[in-house]
This record gives C-alpha cells, sequence and structure tokens, in this order.
C-alpha cells in the first residue's frame, strides 16, 4: 500500500515524539493529505481555538501519491487553524520535503503544544528528535535550511522553515521548503513560529515499497504522464512560460485585478509578463529567466528560475539576492505588481525573493500594500505613518514594505496583520479586498463570474485553488463557459471544489488538472491503494472532505456573512475591458449553490447532507 | 552495437523520475536514496545535473576490484557487479574518479549502473530526453548536428 501507515505526534510542550499507526479506516474515507490531515484536526481540536496558541495543532501530512512516479507526487499539505481567517487553514506545497517524509518512513506529522524555546525536528527514518533553535532563531529560511544542512552534515536533508515572518507571527507567514517552495497561504508559518518551531529537517532512505501493484502503477502513471506531455497547458505553456503565461492573456480579458482592484487592466502589465521575462535586459543582456524548474516528480516544470539584476537599485551591494532563484510565478507577479501598480519586474521579483527568504506569502502581502497605496492616495495614511511616500505605482515603497513587513518594523508590523485588521483600523473596511480575511489572488471577479462564488465560499479564505474555474471560463477546460455570466456557475464551482479536494488529498500537484480529471486519478490511486477505489467513491470523498471542513468553520463561528464579497466587486462596475459595465453576480449565485450543496440558506448542511456522506 | 546514457544537463528540470524509475528497477521499491544515478541541483546558478557511470573502457572499478566481482556485459557493453562475489571492501569506489559506484549499507555490496540489460529505466522515465541511450560510437551526434546547422553553407551568387 502506498501508504506507510504510521504518524509521528511531537508534543512540543512537554517535547516527545511518539510513533503511532496511522487510521486506515479514515485513510479508505479521506485518502490522505489534505483530506485526512483535516479528519484528524477536526477530531482533536477544539473550533474555537486560539490559533496562535498551544492549543492549536499544526499537521504536515502526505498522501498515497507522495514519493511515488506518479507525476507531481512530492506535495504535502500542512493543515491548521488560520491566524488570518479564524478558518480551517490548508497550505500545499512541491519542493522536495513532502517525498522524503515518505522515504523517511511516515505519512504524517502532528504538531500539538508550544515548546519552552526554539527548536527544530530532525528526523531521519525512525529516529525523531528536538533538536535546539536558539542559534536559527532571528534568521531567514534560506540561512535556516544551510546551517542546518551544515550542522548535521548531510546536504542530502530536505528542510522546511520559517523565516523572520513566521517568528513575528506575520498572519500570513507561510512555511518555506527547499528555498523556494512554500505553504504558502492562510498565516501557517505564524502558527509555527507560535509554536517556537523553526523548522522541519527530514531524511529518508527507505522508500516508498508498498505500492499495491507496482507493474501496473508503473504503467499507469506512465500513460497518465503521456497524457500531462501531449496537453496544450501542461505539455507546453506551463513548461516554457509557467503560471505567467496568463498575465497577459488574463489582462486582455480585462480581469487582471490592478491597484487594489480600482481597474482590471494594468496598462504595464506586459512589462511583468512571462514573455518579458524571456526578454535580454538592456543593463546587462540577460534574460530575467535562467531556467524552468521541477517539483519532485514533476513532468510539468512550470517553477520559474531567475536571476535579478544585479545593478538594480533593490539590490545594490546585497550580493545575497544575485544568484538564480525562485519566482516570478503569475501569483506572486499580479500580487507584488498589479496590485500595486507597480511594473517593474526586477523589484516585484526582489520583493518576491524577500517573500521567499523570510517565509511570507506574496500575494497577501502584495494585496494589502495595494490597499495601503489607496489609503495613502486617499490621505487616509501619510508618509509619516507608512514611513515612506507610498502612491501607487511606487517600487520603492514596494521594496521597504517588504523589508519592513518581514522583520517586523514600524508600519511594516500592521501591514503584517492583513489587509482586512488594517483597513478597518484605519476606518475604511470596505477596502479590503478579501473573503474570511484573506486577501484575491489575481483574477478579477467581475470578468470572471465563477471566481466570485470560489472566493466566496472557499473554506480557507479568498482563494483560486479550491475550485479554479478558470480552467472552464477562460481556458475552456474540461468545457469553455461564458466568463461574464453566473449561469451554471455553482454547478461548476461545486464540481471544481470537489475534484479538487481528491487531487490534493492524493499527493499530487492541482496543475495537472489542466489535462487530468478525477478519472485520470482514479486508475493511478487504485493501482497503489488498498482498497476499491471506484470514482463513486473518490467523488464522494472530495464532497466529504468540503463539508468537513466547512463544518469546522461554522462550529468556529463563521456564517453566511463570510461567504460574501467585498462591496468594490457588488457595485463599482468593472471600467474596461469585456466586462465593462459589469458587478459580481455574486447574491444570485450564493443561494443556488447552498442549495445545490444541501446546505440551509445560512450555509449550514442539512443533517441529510451529512447522512449521505458519513459525516 | 552497444549503446551508451547520454546526459544533456540543459534539458534537466530535476523531476527526479530518473532516480525513481532507477530504484524501482534495481530495488522493487521507489526509493531515491537507493538510485545509481543522481541528479544534482546548483541552486544558485538554477543548473541541475543528472551524473551516473559512462561505462569506461579500461574501467577503473573493474581493475581495482580484488575479487572480479565487476565484469563486462557482453551484451551492453556494461561493467557490471556481480552481488554473489563482491565483498563489500569498497577498494572500487576509491578507484572510480568519477564517484559513481557507491556502497549500499542495506546490501553491503557495491551499486552501479548497468544499463537495466540494454534498457536503461532513467532514459525511458526522463519526461524531457535529458537522459538518452543513444549508439556509443555517436554520443556527440546532437551536439555536431547543431554546430553543423550554424555552418553557412548557403549558395551564394
Amino acid at each position: 500500500m502506498a501508504w506507510n501507515r504510521k504518524l509521528l505526534r511531537v508534543n512540543l510542550t512537554t517535547g516527545t515524539c511518539t510513533a503511532e499507526p496511522l487510521n486506515m479506516e479514515w485513510a479508505q474515507d479521506y485518502l490522505g493529505s489534505r483530506g485526512l490531515a483535516t479528519k484528524y484536526f477536526v477530531s482533536e481540536v477544539d473550533p474555537k481555538v486560539d490559533p496562535l496558541s498551544p492549543d492549536n495543532k499544526m499537521i504536515m501530512s502526505t498522501g498515497p501519491l507522495t514519493g511515488t512516479m506518479a507525476s507531481t507526487g512530492g506535495r504535502y499539505t500542512v493543515v491548521t487553524k488560520g491566524p488570518l481567517t479564524g478558518a480551517i487553514a490548508c497550505s500545499n506545497s512541491g519542493g522536495f520535503f513532502g517525498a522524503e517524509m515518505k522515504f523517511a518512513g511516515w505519512d504524517m506529522i502532528i504538531f500539538e503544544g508550544r515548546s519552552p524555546k526554539p527548536v527544530y525536528l530532525y528526523l531521519e527514518n525512525d529516529k525523531a528528535e528536538l533538536k535546539d533553535a536558539s542559534h536559527l532563531w532571528g534568521t531567514s529560511c534560506w540561512h535556516t535550511e544551510e546551517t542546518i544542512k551544515h550542522e548535521l552534515q548531510d546536504p542530502l536533508v530536505r528542510v522546511s522553515s520559517i523565516g523572520l515572518a513566521g517568528e513575528n507571527q506575520v498572519l500570513f507567514g507561510c512555511i518555506v521548503n527547499d528555498l523556494h517552495r512554500a505553504a504558502g497561504r492562510s498565516g501557517v508559518g505564524a502558527v509555527m513560529g507560535s509554536k517556537n518551531l523553526k523548522a522541519v529537517a527530514l531524511r529518508g532512505t527507505k522508500g516508498v515499497s508498498g505500492v499495491k501493484d507496482m507493474k501496473a502503477f508503473m504503467k499507469v502513471t506512465a500513460e497518465k504522464k503521456k497524457v500531462l506531455a501531449d496537453n496544450a497547458v501542461t505539455g507546453q505553456g506551463l513548461p516554457k512560460f509557467g503560471t505567467q503565461v496568463l498575465m497577459n492573456v488574463i489582462n486582455e480579458m480585462g480581469a487582471l485585478p490592478t491597484r487594489n482592484h480600482r481597474d482590471v487592466q494594468f496598462e504595464d502589465a506586459g512589462k511583468i509578463s512571462a514573455e518579458a521575462m524571456h526578454e535580454k535586459r538592456p543593463s546587462d543582456n540577460k534574460p530575467h529567466l535562467v531556467t524552468n524548474a521541477a517539483c519532485f516528480g514533476c513532468t510539468i516544470a512550470c517553477g520559474r528560475i531567475s536571476e535579478i539584476d544585479k545593478g538594480h537599485f533593490t539590490v545594490v551591494n546585497k550580493p545575497e539576492y544575485w544568484g538564480a532563484s525562485g519566482g516570478l510565478e503569475y501569483e506572486a507577479a499580479w500580487a507584488l505588481g498589479a496590485a500595486n501598480g507597480v511594473g517593474d519586474l526586477e523589484a516585484l521579483q526582489y520583493a518576491n525573493l524577500l517573500c521567499n527568504e523570510q517565509g511570507m506569502d506574496p500575494i497577501s502581502f502584495g494585496a494589502t500594500v495595494g490597499a495601503v497605496m489607496e489609503l495613502y492616495e486617499m490621505g487616509v495614511l501619510t508618509k509619516e505613518q507608512i514611513g515612506i511616500d507610498a502612491p501607487f505605482g511606487s517600487a520603492e515603497a514596494l521594496a521597504r514594505l517588504a523589508e519592513m513587513t518581514a522583520r517586523g518594523e514600524g508600519f511594516g508590523k500592521e501591514i503584517g496583520e492583513g489587509s482586512k485588521r488594517l483597513c478597518t483600523r484605519y476606518g475604511h473596511p470596505e477596502l479590503s479586498m478579501t473573503v474570511k480575511g484573506q486577501e484575491f489572488p489575481a483574477y478579477d471577479s467581475r470578468a470572471i463570474q465563477g471566481m466570485g462564488l470560489t472566493y466566496a465560499t472557499s473554506n480557507r479564505g479568498a482563494c483560486h485553488l479550491r475550485s479554479y474555474t478558470v480552467a472552464s471560463e477562460v481556458l475552456g477546460i474540461p468545457v469553455k463557459t461564458d466568463p461574464l455570466t453566473t449561469d451554471g456557475k455553482p454547478e461548476l464551482v461545486k464540481a471544481f471544489q470537489d475534484a479538487t479536494a481528491v487531487f490534493d488529498s492524493a499527493g499530487i500537484c492541482v496543475f495537472t488538472s489542466f489535462a487530468w480529471t478525477v478519472a485520470d486519478v482514479q486508475p493511478q490511486i487504485e493501482a497503489a491503494c488498498e482498497g476499491d477505489w471506484s470514482m463513486d467513491k473518490l467523488n464522494l470523498m472530495g464532497e466529504r472532505i468540503w463539508n468537513m471542513e466547512r463544518q469546522f468553520n461554522n462550529a468556529a463561528g463563521l456564517t453566511r456573512k463570510d461567504d460574501d464579497l467585498p462591496p468594490r466587486l457588488k457595485t463599482e462596475p468593472a471600467k474596461t475591458g469585456p466586462a465593462k459595465g459589469l458587478v459580481n453576480g455574486i447574491d444570485k449565485m450564493l443561494p443556488e449553490y447552498y442549495e445545490l450543496r444541501g446546505w440551509t440558506q445560512e450555509g449550514v448542511p442539512t443533517p441529510e447532507t451529512l447522512s449521505r456522506l458519513g459525516l | 552495437m552497444w549503446k551508451s546514457l547520454h546526459i544533456d544537463p540543459k534539458k534537466c528540470t530535476g523531476c527526479l523520475q530518473c532516480e525513481m524509475a532507477c530504484s524501482v528497477e534495481h530495488t522493487g521499491a521507489i526509493n531515491p536514496s537507493k538510485s545509481r544515478i543522481k541528479v544534482f541541483s546548483f541552486e544558485t546558478e538554477g543548473r541541475k545535473v543528472p551524473y551516473t557511470c559512462t561505462q569506461c573502457t579500461e574501467a577503473w572499478c573493474l581493475n581495482a576490484c580484488p575479487v572480479d566481482a565487476i565484469r563486462i556485459d557482453a551484451g551492453t557493453g556494461a561493467k557490471q557487479v556481480f552481488d554473489d562475489v563482491c565483498v563489500g571492501c569498497k577498494v572500487c569506489t576509491i578507484a572510480c574518479p568519477f564517484g559513481t559506484i557507491n556502497y549500499n549499507q542495506d546490501s553491503g555490496k557495491v551499486q552501479k549502473c548497468d544499463l537495466c540489460g540494454g534498457e536503461p529505466a532513467c532514459a525511458e522515465a526522463c519526461p524531457t530526453g535529458a537522459i538518452t541511450y543513444v549508439d556509443a560510437d555517436w554520443t556527440g551526434i546532437d551536439k555536431m548536428r547543431a554546430w553543423a546547422a550554424k555552418a553557412n553553407t548557403a549558395v551564394t551568387e
């Protein structure tokens, strides 16, 4: 079987590490990673818990396909209660860390309590040990990873860590692994910081030996890799241009939120696009982009590795940023760029490098800066308060605020609380472009209607990765729908939400879903995992996971009013582009969505729904 | 005709499908730590480089082995370790100038690339063509072709 059947429980308060058998009955109903970790989480943690208290727990979990030859089988998930949202937080990362956890013989690590002093977990196969991290506290993710490899005298160790942002409990702090991959959203890094847990270092040499039918598994995973290779998005667009392939496309659709969603098109989109990353710079005659790169087991390889312009004002005399490193991906380029009206590619990469180095979600950070810039232009915030002139378009402000936020300096401390708290404090909650306190990603829901419902109902706050209807509304995958209407969107969102839960729980990357449906994942799970895995079972499982997350949120105190969009998207029509004159039709979609879900009009799953899903 | 593994690092994305395939072929488990091909990542240069045995003609490992546990496979030209003969003395690992023969703690023997009997699993698994299995006499053919394409042979007036 593709599970190791074993989890590690780490009590940080007492400093003990205990091995436990994995609940295999639950694994049949929740598969692994997101689904199974959430099942453990909701069974053990009071939904009302303060996210930054020792009573909150944090789970790092792999799925059954993590660490296998299934393409993109390198994902792991962090599940906890999020401090940014007060909702379930569930952040997924690639890189090589997740696979290493499997190779060390574990499926999941549950962290509980709070360590009296900074520590890191070192897991070498069966041996688990909490080691002192006092010397790492106050340092970056990059420094931490390098130091741990050096002191363990093992360059093959894989490390996940928090930087200054997580330590300072920046509410959108993330957990960074392999230097530039991250469990990025909802503030999981702040939770890790609250536990005095600086890092997790893994080394596994046991491998995954229990695949149910290895011969069948090798055959079916090879077939499915070919499906990815033959697909225009996963076989050509993503490897060549990365997620940044979208910048110009989305801008032309009038769906690129610009200057805190005041506009839907950015005049400098071309300057921060994939195409621009391929062009040679006049300053040094080199392109920004060095190469593409893959996470573990990934045959798509969408990752971007770039080199910043050494002469750019942000990195003069800072050689630590001159080497090739991760970025820019579309979401970061948008949030740091268009959302603030900044069209300076090198400045965006600098802010992005800081986010990777210090463990900060570039989406929430960039979008919060967008709100700050709007408040500055309105005269609500001044240069004296912020510490720098911060009009829309200021690359200097972006770079400076990134430094201040990561380090918790001055006004950076307020940015680190996210745009909802910040805008509320300054009397303009309506300017926070968030749902459940989490900032929007890079699609304007006035021009892509389904994304409005996606954001409003996402269990972890505004997020594109819970039901990426852009695939259908923009790219025509699996079928083209009209982005400008709300018709059929509730069904579409529900279908994407349930399917995505299956992808996430298997341990693979949701980007495969440009080419794969659950029907492509099913035979890979079937060959790898003990038990019968029909399509019906998987579809029901996806829906079960969604409802389980929802139940947790409801019990945490979230209600229908938290499934709403900011007034700007409902009352201020798009000014330009194909969606000119349109607002988002969330009020029309939401009741229909609740009904389809089998929920009351208050957004509560009915007893019949719960019983049908075995909840 | 013997064939050689040919590696083009420029095409490597670092996905490690080759390491997984190698370990499945030789151990039955998906376990990159037991792979005989290894992908190195030079982070600050953005370079990934797969590296494995090149099957030297005058193989240092073979010549150094005191018990003749390393022999040439006549079919493929691979220098192959015979586990039932190998005593795990590791002299070959010292002799190899490239480090591509290594000790395996689990088996107590050394291990190296054996070309999988003529169907290398790594090349089969590589999604980008960074690892190919080509005519041993013409491993440079792609580079030659690329340079040939640059030669100015256009007919001029």
